[in-house]
C-alpha cells in the first residue's frame, strides 16, 4: 500500500548511478524470508534490478548506516529516507557523526510500515507480499492470496506517526507532508495512571523477557558511541544473559537515559526487539518528561539544536518537583 | 536509626566544594546524623552518572541522596544545573518503573549549612527506614 513503488526507486537509483551523482546505493533486499527485509548496498543497476526490494516491511532506518558509509573512499552514497529517518539524519548531523557532503538523500513518502507480528497472527506461511491501495496482499503457502487491511496490521510506531514532513533531503519524491498532532504519549499516560506496584509488575514482566542481544542498542541511530559502557567488563551489565533482574533494569534505564533528549522517537528499538518488549515507551517517557519540564523539543527537527539534557536554565524544576510533575500529567 | 530492628543503608554523594564541607561542619559542630549514611565525595554533583546511583542500589543501598552546591554557587559555574536536569529525568524514570520515589533525593547544601546537612540526613534516613528494604532494585548476587 506504499505509494512509492519498487520500480520508482530503482529507476531513481539507476538514474543517479548513471549520471555519476552517486556511486553506491543504500537500499533494502530480502532476508531469509520476504518479511525480514534487510539493508544492503548496491553498486550497479543490474544488482538493483535483481535484489532491490521495497514493500511494507522496509522499516529499517538507514541514517545510522551513513556513519560507516561516509567513511569509505569514493563518491557519494544514495540513501532513501522515510520521514522518521530524516529526523535521525538531522540528529546525527547535529552530533557531527557523518559527512553530509558524501550523502545524496532522497526523501520518500511513507504511509506506515506493517508490523510482521500482526501479519503473522493473521496469516501463516508467508511467501510473498504486495501492496494495493490501502490493502496488503499476502501470499500464503497454505491459503493463497490473503488481503489484509493495512491499517489493521500497521506497526504501532506508524499508527502514532509524529510527522509526514521530511526535515532533510536533497531531493524529494512525492509531496511534502505535515507534522502531525499524534497520540504517541497515550500509552505512557496509561502507565503513569497505574499505581507504582502495577507499573513495577508491568516492567518486571516486560524486561524479564530481555535476552540482552543488544539489538536495541545496535540499531538505535542515537547510540553511536564507538565504545559503549555496556561493552565494559567492569560495568556489571555486559553479560549475555541477565543473571539477575537488576541487570535488565540497569541496562534498559541506562540505554534509554543515554539517548534521552537525543532520541527522535523513530521506534527502531521496539521494531528489532526479538522479544517484543515495548522499549519505545521508555524513550517516550523521557521525551514526554523533557517536553513538560523544559518545553517542547523534537530531536532532529533542525540541525544544530541543543539537546535539553546538555542545556540548562537557572529556573529549572527541582528533581523532587519534577518527579511529581512527570507522574501527574 | 532503626525501625523494627531494620537499619537502612544510605549512600550520600557529596560535592567536594559545598556539601562535603557542610558534612564536615556538621561534625565540627557536634551535630549528629545517623551512621548509616555513607558519604562518597565527588568533585562536583554533576560527576554523578546515573549508573552510580543504580550501582549503589545494586550493591545494597536502600536510599541514595545527592548533595551539591546551591544552584548558582557551583565551583565549576554550571555543574549543578546539569545535575538538576539529569536527576529530574532519571528520578522520573525510576518512578515510571515503579521504584519508590522517596528512595532518591537531591538536596543543595552549602559549606555553611552544617545544620541543614544533619537535618537532611536525619529526615532522609527516617523516610527510607519507613519504606523498608530496597527490594525493587536489589541484586541477589550482592546480598551480604
Amino acid at each position: 500500500m506504499q505509494k512509492i513503488t519498487r520500480k520508482m526507486l530503482i529507476d531513481k537509483a539507476a538514474e543517479l548511478l548513471q549520471n555519476g551523482t552517486v556511486d553506491r546505493v543504500l537500499g533494502w533486499k530480502n532476508g531469509e524470508f520476504v518479511y525480514d527485509v534487510t539493508p544492503a548496498l548496491f553498486t550497479d543497476a543490474e544488482a538493483l534490478e535483481k535484489d532491490f526490494v521495497y514493500n511494507d516491511f522496509c522499516g529499517a532506518n538507514f541514517s545510522k548506516y551513513l556513519i560507516a558509509e561516509t567513511r569509505k573512499q569514493g563518491g557519494k552514497v544514495l540513501v532513501f529516507l522515510k520521514t522518521c529517518d530524516t529526523y535521525s539524519f538531522n540528529q546525527l548531523l547535529t552530533e557531527h557523526r557523518f559527512d553530509r557532503e558524501k550523502v545524496y538523500a532522497v526523501g520518500i513518502p511513507c504511509e506506515g510500515m506493517a508490523d510482521i507480528e500482526k501479519v503473522k497472527k493473521a496469516v501463516d506461511g508467508i511467501i510473498a507480499v504486495d501492496g494495493k491501495d490501502d490493502k496488503i496482499v499476502v501470499t500464503s503457502l497454505y491459503d493463497g492470496d490473503v488481503e489484509l487491511d493495512a491499517q489493521a496490521v500497521m506497526a504501532e510506531r506508524c499508527i502514532v506517526c509524529k510527522s509526514k514532513k521530511h526535515v532533510a533531503y536533497d531531493e524529494l519524491m512525492g509531496e511534502e507532508g505535515e507534522v502531525i498532532e499524534s497520540a504517541r504519549f497515550d500509552e505512557v499516560e496509561k502507565l503513569e495512571k497505574m499505581t507504582a506496584d502495577e507499573r513495577f509488575a508491568f516492567w518486571q514482566n516486560e524486561l524479564s523477557k530481555c535476552i540482552r542481544c543488544n539489538a536495541c542498542r545496535n540499531v538505535c541511530p542515537a547510540c553511536t558511541c564507538e565504545k559503549c559502557v555496556f561493552d565494559n567488563p567492569d560495568s556489571g551489565v555486559e553479560n549475555k544473559a541477565a543473571a539477575d533482574s537488576f541487570e535488565e533494569k540497569m541496562f534498559h534505564i541506562i540505554r534509554a537515559f543515554h539517548v534521552a533528549g537525543r532520541c527522535t522517537d523513530c521506534g527502531e528499538c521496539s521494531r528489532v526487539c526479538p522479544q517484543n518488549i515495548p522499549l519505545h515507551l521508555l524513550n517516550r517517557k523521557f521525551i514526554k518528561d523533557i517536553n513538560s519540564f523544559y518545553g517542547d523539543y523534537q530531536a532532529g527537527a533542525e540541525v544544530g539544536s541543543r539537546a535539553p539534557l546538555v542545556n540548562y536554565t537557572t529556573e529549572d524544576l527541582e528533581p523532587g518537583e519534577a518527579v511529581e510533575k512527570g507522574a501527574n500529567n | 536509626m532503626q525501625v523494627n530492628g531494620y537499619k537502612p543503608l544510605i549512600v550520600a554523594f557529596c560535592c567536594n566544594w559545598c556539601s562535603y564541607a557542610g558534612a564536615d561542619l556538621a561534625g565540627s559542630n557536634r551535630l549528629s546524623y545517623p551512621a548509616e549514611v555513607k558519604i562518597i565525595r565527588v568533585p562536583c554533583s554533576c560527576r554523578v552518572n546515573p549508573m552510580f546511583i543504580l550501582r549503589a542500589f545494586q550493591r545494597g543501598a536502600d536510599g541514595v541522596i545527592l548533595c551539591g552546591c546551591h544552584p548558582g554557587d557551583c565551583h565549576y559555574t554550571s555543574g549543578n544545573y546539569f545535575t538538576r536536569r539529569r536527576m529530574a529525568a532519571l528520578f522520573s524514570m525510576l518512578d515510571f518503573l515503579g521504584i519508590e520515589r522517596a528512595r532518591t533525593r537531591v538536596e543543595w547544601v552549602s559549606a555553611a549549612e552544617g545544620a541543614k546537612f544533619a537535618a537532611t540526613m536525619n529526615d532522609f534516613v527516617e523516610t527510607v527506614a519507613a519504606l523498608g528494604e530496597n527490594k525493587r532494585l536489589e541484586d541477589l548476587r550482592c546480598k551480604r
